[in-house]
């Protein structure tokens, strides 16, 4: 695996420079804290120049998050933060621009402008935490909350199909589509170095505990007891392995994944992760089985699924001015308002 | 052979014809070739919002004015001295705006059976052949069967041939106003380079034109309209958006900063966002967005990283980027929002001119959200006008909106043009250095009331900024209630502090005291000006001031409005000037408006200036 590895010679600022003077507002014990915990912890090993640090947001909990961080930063409107990234990176190029944003802002209200910054491709990380509830409007469900769920607005339970957010990303042909958890902050902040290292809209879903509205949505997947049995942490080049210690594999049989006994397999047998391969992360994207259900079902993939290596957006736009004005020379001002009829009166 | 030759002062032809008969190709031919010689002119084009409507249908018709002269110009004319018409539903459509006794020219092949049908009229109501055109001077050119017979040879299809028949009615009329082809011939010969078959059909067939008038037509009169008495100076043509754009390209580079637009496709905008594709020398970086409020929304982006940020669009995209609006007015973002207004609401009359957008300007807005609203007069107004939204929006760092419309938008006349150097300076510096002991205070204001912009790169001067009431100076947030109400007064001041840097308000035509103001805004000019000619040649007591500053309003409005005993108001809305000058002049204004997609007639406001002085 690509590891990016931490590199504290790069450092020109600490993480307590990071650290803006204003009062921290989430709830106590909210999964935000740990995610702006690693976010500052990884920010000074990147090598960025902090002036050259941009954090913009949306609205809704997770918004807030520009506030704290002691770069350059904007809190926008709803679902726009992604809009918003597009122009400064197009008119900035040399910026380090991270997008923060959540389930609602990104995929209801933002869902235009999310898909269109994927299959555009600027080079910006997009930090989306997935709480799978819309926390600052007290708790109405999200375009993420699974079906049935009871909530302020869904009294009787809801009746909406849920989006599945890799699949979703994947399907804007995103280049970097990846998951973690705010709970695992070694995991965490390798994946935020990995988003910053890819050339690309990096897409980070991080699954975030909302614990005044939605506790414990991915207890599931975080807590000791379940969480080997229940998640699978993805490699590139290595065998897909979950449980306690490793007991479970996954292997493909024809096109259809399938969980199988590590006692009677060897690695070999197993699908091995390759990051590059569209088809085989779309069908990791599709691990996606609601495991409170019970019965038969995938484990959750975190990691990096799907790295594709695709020109920018603002590189394209760049290098096409600079060629016109290579071959056309600069414009000239004087001859533009003249044009090229013109006519004199004495 | 000889032709009787007049000469006018002014005349004003319509071409009209199906959406597909090229006939806003062949009035912007005529336009340049009447302005290259020297003519003052102005244009209008009217067309339907349809692609291709069904054809030889009323639906169908385009159509495009042209009023040119050798006195000064203001509009495109009121009732037209020639009539062009390539099909019944053309002249069924337009007839009405014919001066009585003005020449129609029509094109027999669009009078046959199957186009008296679409055009709704009887085979046996046929106009041409009825006698109800008898007070007109009717000329029958089958200019289909003309084309088809001077190409039959050429190797072309039909359709191919059919298509260059606009070019017949070009050179019958360039032979009629005693005009050269040349300029005609280069523009062919540069579109159609690639194209030489279709290239020589054209010329073949303009020239075709031309020489019908000169060997068959002998009852037809020729007429000359001398060049006209115009300020001394170089001058181009130009159409509104286009001098729009160059305005912003203008701006973009007296001041230094790079041009942003963020753009979503609509009409009548479009045409800007066409243009500055085009300038990619110029560093131009334009956007076209996935909707409206991404387009502004990556304009605000850009802005914020120290370009000059322009998002353009139309009556119903504006309405969907006023929450980001509302966002750079409390960001205090430079930000230049262009309306290129359209008939209203929803989706309206797409192609039609409109200034009802005035009041959404000022006010279409959650929350108290001023910011300055600035409109164009005319077509080449809107190079000056952009650029004085865009001097404004950077040195007050505030959004700005521009207000033009379909009207001047498309609308073309002689510019001339001015040398870079002649342009006002822009001066923009972006901060560089904390204002504030050890820290940097964003919101930290200067004697304009305006704050520092610090782009990110710039070190030290990392800061938040955000949609939520901010701390006054701190830019933190702040829920605090008195703070609440010090910001939305300070928002209020910082606006109203502009009037102090804009040019007072004058009057155009008129005595600076008297019993009658026409008080205009945007588009209006045109027709009002000539109007007031009109009514000054009958010695009426009457004057006439256009405003371009309408938030805020130039200092001195308000006494130029006490020194009238009334005010009229002509607007293309249901009253909306006016009302905001009865609420804060508080004076009986009359209201006087016209919501029909079109523009006044100066015959229509001369009209009234008569009704309203013979009233007590």
């Amino acid at each position: 695996m690509s590891t990016v590895e931490p590199n504290p010679s790069m450092t020109t600022f600490t993480s307590k420079e990071l650290v803006t003077d204003q009062d921290v507002r989430w709830c106590p014990g909210c999964g935000d804290y740990s995610i702006l915990k690693q976010v500052q912890t990884v920010m000074p090993e990147l090598g960025i120049p902090r002036e050259n640090i941009v954090f913009v947001s949306g609205i809704g909990c997770s918004s807030r998050f520009p506030y704290y961080m002691e770069t350059f930063g904007m809190h926008s409107i709803h679902g726009r933060a992604t809009a918003i990234a597009s122009g400064l990176k197009a008119a900035r190029p040399d910026l380090s621009v991270w997008i923060v944003s959540g389930d609602g802002d990104s995929m209801s209200i933002g869902g235009n402008h999310f898909i269109h910054l994927l299959r555009r491709n600027f080079d910006v990380n997009l930090l989306v935490f997935n709480n799978e509830i819309y926390g600052l409007t007290k708790g109405q469900y999200s375009p993420t909350s699974e079906e049935g769920k009871v909530t302020k607005s869904t009294p009787f339970g809801s009746v909406d199909h849920p989006f599945n957010p890799s699949a979703l990303a994947l399907g804007a042909d995103s280049t970097f589509v990846s998951r973690s958890m705010d709970r695992d902050p070694v995991h965490l902040k390798e994946i935020l170095r990995r988003a910053h290292k890819h050339k690309g809209t990096s897409f980070v879903e991080i699954y975030q505990n909302c614990n005044v509205f939605n506790d414990g949505a991915f207890e599931i997947f975080t807590d000791k007891e379940t969480k080997k049995i229940e998640t699978l942490f993805v490699e590139h080049g290595k065998p897909l392995v979950f449980g306690q210690n490793g007991e479970k594999g996954i292997k493909l049989d024809g096109f259809k994944p399938v969980v199988v006994d590590m006692a009677s397999h060897s690695a070999n047998d197993l699908w091995i992760h390759d990051e590059t391969d569209r088809l085989k992360a779309s069908m990791l994207s599709r691990f996606f089985d609601n495991p409170r259900k019970g019965g038969e079902h995938l484990p959750r993939p975190f990691g990096v699924f799907y790295v594709e290596d695709r020109p920018c957006y603002e590189d394209g736009m760049k290098t096409q001015i600079e060629s016109i004005i290579t071959s056309k020379g600069s414009g000239d001002l004087d001859k533009l308002l003249r044009g090229r009829d013109v006519w004199e009166i004495q | 052979m000889s032709h009787q030759t007049d000469t006018l002062e002014r005349v004003i032809i319509k071409f009209a014809g199906d959406s597909g008969d090229g006939m806003q190709l062949t009035g912007t031919q005529f336009t340049n070739t009447a302005a290259l010689f020297g003519n003052d002119i102005s244009t209008f084009p009217d067309f339907p919002a349809e692609i291709r409507a069904p054809q030889g249908t009323l639906a169908g018709v385009s159509g495009y004015q042209l009023h040119f002269g050798s006195t000064n110009i203001y509009s495109p004319g009121d009732r037209c001295d020639v009539l062009v018409v390539m099909n019944a539903a053309a002249l069924k459509a337009n007839l009405k705006q014919l001066k009585k006794g003005g020449i129609i020219i029509a094109n027999t092949e669009g009078f046959d059976a199957k186009n008296l049908r679409l055009a709704n009229i009887a085979e046996q109501d046929n106009p041409l052949e009825n006698g109800s055109l008898e007070p007109y001077k009717v000329i029958r050119i089958d200019v289909t069967k003309m084309t088809r017979s001077a190409l039959n040879d050429s190797g072309l299809g039909t359709k191919e041939i059919d298509r260059s028949k606009n070019m017949f009615v070009l050179g019958f009329l360039y032979w009629m106003y005693n005009r050269t082809l040349d300029n005609s011939i280069k523009f062919l010969e540069e579109k159609f380079s690639k194209k030489p078959d279709i290239l020589n059909a054209n010329i073949k067939i303009l020239k075709a034109g031309y020489h019908y008038g000169d060997t068959t037509e002998t009852m037809t009169p020729r007429f000359v309209v001398n060049p006209a008495k115009m300020k001394p100076g170089v001058y181009r043509n130009i159409m509104g958006n286009q001098a729009t754009a160059m305005g912003l390209i203008a701006a973009s580079q007296k001041s230094g900063l790079e041009l942003f637009l963020g753009s979503y496709p609509i009409t009548p905008a479009s045409d800007i966002l066409h243009e500055l594709a085009k300038y990619k020398s110029f560093g131009v970086k334009t956007f076209q967005a996935e909707d409206e409020i991404a387009a502004i929304c990556s304009t605000i982006g850009a802005a914020f990283g120290g370009s000059l940020g322009v998002t353009t669009s139309s009556g119903p995209g504006i309405a969907l980027k006023g929450e980001a609006i509302g966002l750079s007015v409390m960001l205090e973002i430079p930000l230049v929002v262009i309306n290129v207004q359209r008939g209203g609401p929803s989706t309206g009359l797409p192609t039609k001119t409109e200034q009802s957008d005035l009041m959404q300007a000022m006010y279409g807005r959650n929350g108290e959200a001023p910011m300055p609203v600035i409109a164009a007069s005319s077509p080449a107004d809107c190079f000056d006008t952009v650029y004085e939204a865009c001097r404004i929006a950077v040195e007050f760092m505030t959004p700005v909106m521009f207000l033009s419309d379909g009207y001047v938008a498309n609308g073309a006349e002689p510019w001339r043009f001015p040398k870079s150097s002649d342009l006002k300076p822009i001066s923009v510096e972006f901060a560089k250095a904390k204002n504030g002991g050890d820290k940097y205070l964003p919101y930290k204001r200067d004697e304009k009331l305006s704050r520092p912009w610090a782009v990110p790169g710039t070190p030290g001067l990392e800061h938040r900024i955000g949609g939520i009431e901010k701390q006054h100076e701190t830019g933190n947030i702040s829920y605090d209630p008195e703070n609440h109400e010090f910001m939305v007064h300070m928002r209020e001041a910082k606006v109203e502090k502009i009037a102090d840097f804009i040019p007072d308000q004058t009057i155009d035509s008129g005595p600076s005291k008297g019993k009658l103001l026409v008080l205009g805004w945007g588009s209006t000019y045109g027709s009002i000006k000539t109007a007031l000619i009109d009514a000054h040649a009958k010695g009426y007591d009457v004057a006439h001031a256009q405003i371009r500053h309408l938030k805020p309003f130039p200092k001195n409005l308000g006494e130029i409005l006490y020194n009238y005993d009334k005010v009229l108001i002509p607007e293309m809305n249901n009253g909306q000037l006016v009302r905001i000058i009865r609420d804060k002049y508080m004076i009986p204004a009359i209201a006087f408006n016209k919501i029909q997609g079109m523009p006044f007639t100066a015959g229509e406001i001369f009209e009234k200036i008569e009704q309203v002085l013979s009233e007590k």
